[in-house]
């Protein structure tokens, strides 16, 4: 039996009270609260309804705004429904945490590490929270981290936030 | 702070976090018996059997691989970054340099992607064209990681063999889009341009002499007494494990769970045409191997309907002219219409106008599920263009695969995840 939309999001709001939906060019998205998180995806990936089994990609965008400046969306399939599902939640540009899901799904772990190297979101929990592709040292001249994917970070770098190798 | 004093702090910073990593801060030097030490090696990112710029620290108990741990980001470009600076349009050109080994395939996954976003039709001839260069890059990525694998462990003949397969192939892209590597083929609503008619035979006799050659290196290596034992039980990793690490691909069917995004989630018309997922139940470097290695034949297949519909087809637009304000017009409209060449100015400054929404696209790509994630704002950028690259997803499980194995092991190990560090590394 196909797995409809609506079965979707009976499963996630038997969890969580606080869900809300969005549906564009027909792929279905679920927004939740930062409390809510680990709960749904949970019982999205265990519930043998929905089976989500395999974490596709975790990212974040940066809105630019004041307040709930950045959303996490993570991807999920399922492979024996041939379904996909996207869950989105807020973060608070001043609390920068979110709990991390490395124990849901394994696959978390490096998509975690790179967004927090992009956006310098930080997952509690994570076990090896490093940079991913930029290297650890990457921080103005005030020694404030870097974060190259947010939209204060400009196109063109910023110069001598990334130091050559020093002459013999 | 003096210059030099910054340097030193760098340096300690970049290496401490690793190096706390590969040793797990228990790391004890005994010199009683020298065969119990442990020993820390720097594979990469200069290595040929690193497939580019991966760089992999291992730590060794003899020539056991105790610990593994990849390390990304020297081929880090940014293209995100750039990609919210740009218009669609222009983006295009830069997936020639994700996954280089398939360009093809990727300029067809972005367009894809926007036109989804932005809800543009394709006409029908384009679509077939589209399925037969996705089909070519992946008997190219396939032919490479074959030949690439094998000269990992020693078979050099291969590599040389699956490469004049590649070099005639690049002849054919040559003729088809007028570029060998980069070939930024794929537009916004179709294709940039139709394939001749003498390109589409010489691509037909091609696909006919490519049997002959597949079963020559078939013959070579793959009951090859050498070639079997450092392939077959390396780099095990079972169903369960490979679904929770994320894995796509032919990595993942060498494990035995038959995913494959042209079946499952049917794109274009992957729902007419005949093909077989390849799987195999083993889950070790050798099982990949020959995922890929009949994965070609199946390509072949589609290829072959792709130029039969193709050749019975009349020669109709292969770029959509229902959306003017989305789509780039041609070259010669472009010089003989007023309307076509305002409307290419628009595009050309304001570029296509998705309205505001996110999607996701994916398709299957030679390495795995390669997607694009696109949050318009209703501008001609991209707010933000995420990459789902499947190599660099892929690549996760080498830890799990590497660690326990011979340190010799761990060349047939990436070799058979064919990992491109274009795509892993942005």
């Amino acid at each position: 039996m196909a797995l409809s939309n609506n079965d979707i999001i009976q499963v996630a709001k038997a969890v969580a009270a606080d869900v809300s939906v969005v549906e564009h060019h027909g792929d279905l998205t679920l927004v939740v609260k930062a409390a809510d998180l680990l709960d749904v995806l949970y019982e999205l990936k265990d519930n043998p309804r929905t089976t989500f089994n395999l974490l596709i990609d975790i990212t974040a965008i940066d809105w630019a705004k004041p307040g709930e400046r950045y959303e996490v969306v993570y991807f999920l399939s399922s492979l024996a429904n041939a379904a996909r599902l996207r869950v989105k939640v807020g973060v608070h540009e001043d609390a920068l945490h979110l709990p991390t899901s490395v124990d849901v799904w394994e696959a978390a772990n490096w998509y975690e590490r790179e967004t927090y190297d992009m956006y310098g979101i930080i997952f509690d929990g994570h076990p090896d929270l490093r940079r991913f592709y930029m290297p650890e040292d990457f921080m103005d001249e005030h020694g404030t981290p870097l974060y190259p994917l947010r939209k204060d970070f400009p196109l063109m770098g910023i110069p001598g936030s990334l130091p050559l190798p020093p002459k013999d | 702070m003096s210059g030099s004093a910054t340097l030193e702090r760098v340096e300690k910073l970049r290496q401490s976090k690793i190096l706390r990593e590969v040793q797990d801060k228990d790391t004890v030097a005994m010199f009683e018996d020298p065969l119990e030490n442990d020993m820390i090696l720097n594979m990469g990112p200069q290595h040929p059997a690193t497939h580019g710029v991966l760089r992999v620290l291992l730590r060794l108990d003899g020539e056991t691989v105790v610990k593994c741990i990849p390390e990304l980001g020297y081929l880090h470009r940014g293209f995100e970054k750039i990609a919210e600076n740009s218009t669609y349009h222009e983006f295009i050109p830069h997936t020639d340099r994700l996954d280089y080994i398939s360009p093809l395939s990727n300029n067809v996954a972005i367009c894809m992607a926007i036109e989804k976003a932005a809800g543009i039709s394709v006409p029908e001839r384009a679509v077939w064209i589209r399925m037969l260069v996705c089909e070519l890059a992946r008997i190219s990525s396939h032919l490479l990681a074959m030949g690439a694998t094998s000269m990992d462990v020693g078979a050099m003949t291969v590599f040389l063999w699956t490469f004049t397969e590649r070099e005639k192939q690049y002849d054919l892209f040559e003729r088809i889009c007028g570029a060998r590597f980069t070939t930024s083929y794929a537009r916004i609503g179709g294709v940039a341009n139709d394939i001749a008619d003498d390109v589409m035979r010489d691509i037909r006799v091609w696909l006919n002499q490519l049997p002959e050659r597949m079963s020559e290196v078939e013959r070579l290596v793959n009951r090859n007494r050498i070639f079997v034992d450092r392939m077959a039980g390396t780099g095990y990793i079972p169903a369960e494990k490979a679904i929770a690490l994320g894995l796509t691909g032919s990595t993942l069917r060498g494990s035995g769970v038959a995913r494959d995004l042209r079946r499952d989630e049917p794109y274009m018309f992957y729902d007419q045409v005949e093909f077989d997922v390849i799987t195999r139940n083993d889950g070790d470097c050798y099982s990949r191997y020959i995922v890929r290695n009949l994965e070609i034949w199946e390509s072949m297949k589609i290829c072959h309907q792709c130029l039969d519909k193709l050749e019975a087809m009349p020669r109709t637009p292969v770029l959509s002219d229902t959306q003017p304000q989305s789509v780039v017009s041609r070259k010669a409209e472009i010089y003989t219409k007023m309307e076509d060449l305002i409307n290419d100015f628009m595009i050309i400054n304001f570029g296509t106008m998705p309205p505001k929404g996110e999607t996701y696209t994916a398709i299957e790509s030679p390495k795995g599920e390669l997607g694009f994630f696109i949050v318009s704002d209703g501008t001609g950028q991209p707010w933000k263009l995420k990459i789902r690259s499947p190599s660099s997803s892929n690549l996760q499980a080498l830890k799990y695969m590497a660690e326990g194995s011979m340190v010799s092991d761990v060349v047939a190990i990436i070799g058979s995840i064919d990992p491109v560090m274009g795509e892993a590394d942005k």
